[in-house]
């Protein structure tokens, strides 16, 4: 714990000194606010518009958690689908492979003409940004078992659903929890592009419009809440890991 | 209880075991002495059922079961223990795979053999021979009659190994499953066991069976007998053979 606090401790300080430089240069230089608003305007803004903000911090912490959930129910499913039943791996994994590489600000419209401004193309684009890592990360952990694990179990007549269950699947928790923490970080970031798209609340909303208004000041203030919400859904994520996974060396 | 019958193994082109023949009887405490790489694990593979023989059988109380599982208690090298469950939880885990667990009966062996404050404890904050203590007691209580113990106590040093062996033979005496156990050290085959099996190395074969004839209770003594001694060097003739080669 005190050594957890060292070290984000240490980033912090660090953190404070570059927006102190930045204030200083944008103090020097005299940049208008419209084009780079100094730390204390921005901490001033947040202070102002809290009240406003609210709703849309609200609105895409829903959207996110929601997205989230679906989106590794999803990848935990794929995943234990692809490890026990290899034939299915060698057709879908490829597949799941190309799934990544369409660009999300490709796909993104397209599914709002498919669907409509309603909640489904939104979850979908979360989904989509956040499933990958839980799979990766999950098939790695059932394949890492260890093995003198694994010939225990076939030595004292384990079945293949009992060796899944009692052992694969415990196994690779604190994997994935790993891609959990992954998928975290991107079902934000997920959450915020489909807000662009097409929402009547959320931060991505209100990034862009702040952003057609030259109210940097604003989209700075948004950025710091995406930050803040990242934060928060990783430290709870680390808590729920905390708790379930026992027994075992501390990870990173 | 289990007999064996020519039992013939390959690994591809390797041979590893040639024409093997041993039996097991009831509450008997039989060792198996044998080189490293001579193909022990190998046997006990074939036992457990997860590898089939190219020719022999394997009978377990008058029913052949080359290739069937779940029909014999092991306790391997390693300690294996699962390390998110707790002691309590892991010594239940092979009687698990069969049905609900006793947990009473478990509880009462971990007090017996002095775990019982460590029966909420994680596998990582146990000591080695405490691991292996674990294991021991996983294996007794699934409800299989023949335990088979595959150099449990290698991996220790030598003052927990001793330790070790004189809290297997308690428990052991108390509670007398046949015993399959695979070692490769002298002493601890004439300490522990009624019956030796020496196997020479690989392509292993039976190279002689020798019976022990100190009584039981054991205790560290006996290691200090010319009797002791002299069936040692016995056996260390035909070892010698093995290393000569
Ligand atoms: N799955 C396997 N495939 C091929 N060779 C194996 C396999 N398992 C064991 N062997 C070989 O068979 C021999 C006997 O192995 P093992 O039974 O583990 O010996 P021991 O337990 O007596 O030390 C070794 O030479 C080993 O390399
Ligand atoms: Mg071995």
């Amino acid at each position: 714990m005190q050594q957890m606090w060292q070290r984000g401790g240490k980033s912090i300080v660090f953190l404070l000194l570059l927006f102190i430089l930045w204030e200083l240069l944008v103090y020097i230089t005299a940049t208008p606010m419209w084009l780079l608003p100094a730390p204390s305007d921005v901490i001033k803004e947040i202070y102002n518009g809290i009240w406003e903000f609210y709703g849309h911090l609200i609105s895409t912490m829903k959207l996110t958690l929601l997205g989230l959930s679906i989106g590794c129910s999803v990848g935990l499913f794929i995943a234990i689908i692809l490890y026990r039943l290899p034939k299915a791996n060698q057709v879908l994994y490829p597949l799941l492979i190309l799934s990544q590489n369409i660009p999300t600000i490709v796909l993104a419209p397209l599914l709002i003409i498919w669907f409509g401004f309603d909640l489904l193309p939104k979850l979908i684009v979360i989904s989509l940004v956040c499933f990958f890592p839980i799979v990766v990360a999950s098939m790695d952990g059932f394949r890492q078992t260890a093995p003198e694990l694994k010939h225990y179990m076939e030595m004292v007549g384990a079945s293949r659903n009992q060796i899944f269950w009692k052992l694969e699947m415990p196994h690779a928790l604190p994997s994935i929890f790993s891609g959990l923490k992954i998928a975290a970080t991107y079902s934000v970031m997920g959450a915020v592009i489909s807000e662009w798209l097409g929402a009547k609340q959320g931060i991505g909303v209100y990034m862009t419009l702040a952003q057609s208004s030259f109210r940097i000041d604003r989209v700075f203030a948004a950025i710091f809440f995406i930050m803040l919400l990242s934060l928060l859904l990783f430290g709870v994520i680390r808590l729920v890991e905390k708790l379930m996974v026992k027994g075992r060396k501390e990870g990173v | 209880m289990l007999t064996i019958n020519g039992l013939d193994k390959a690994y591809g082109d390797l041979s590893v075991l040639k024409n093997i023949n041993l039996h097991v009887r009831d509450r008997e405490f039989v060792a198996i002495l044998g080189p490293s790489g001579s193909g022990k694990s190998t046997l006990f593979q074939l036992i457990g059922g997860i590898i089939k023989p190219e020719h022999g059988t394997i009978t377990l109380n008058n029913e052949v079961i080359n290739g069937k599982k779940g029909l014999i208690s092991y306790m391997p090298q390693q300690p294996s223990l699962f390390p998110w469950r707790t002691v309590l939880e892991n010594v239940v885990l092979a009687a698990e795979l069969t049905g609900k667990p006793n947990v009473e009966e478990a509880k009462q062996w971990l007090e017996k053999v002095g775990l019982a404050e460590f029966e909420n404890s994680y596998p990582i904050d146990l000591s080695g021979g405490m691991r292996q203590r674990v294991s021991f007691i996983r294996a007794l209580l699934s409800k299989q009659s023949l335990l088979c113990l595959d150099e449990p106590f290698s991996a220790l040093d030598e003052f927990t190994r001793i330790k070790m062996q004189k809290w297997l033979l308690s428990v052991w005496e108390e509670n007398r499953k046949s015993v399959l156990f695979i070692t490769h050290s002298i002493e601890e085959a004439i300490f522990l066991a009624d019956r030796i099996y020496v196997l020479s190395k690989r392509p292993a074969t039976m190279k002689a069976e020798i019976t022990v004839p100190f009584s039981r209770p054991r205790n560290e003594s006996l290691l200090e007998t010319t009797e002791f001694f002299d069936l040692k060097q016995q056996i260390f003739q035909y070892i010698k053979e093995e290393i000569v080669e």
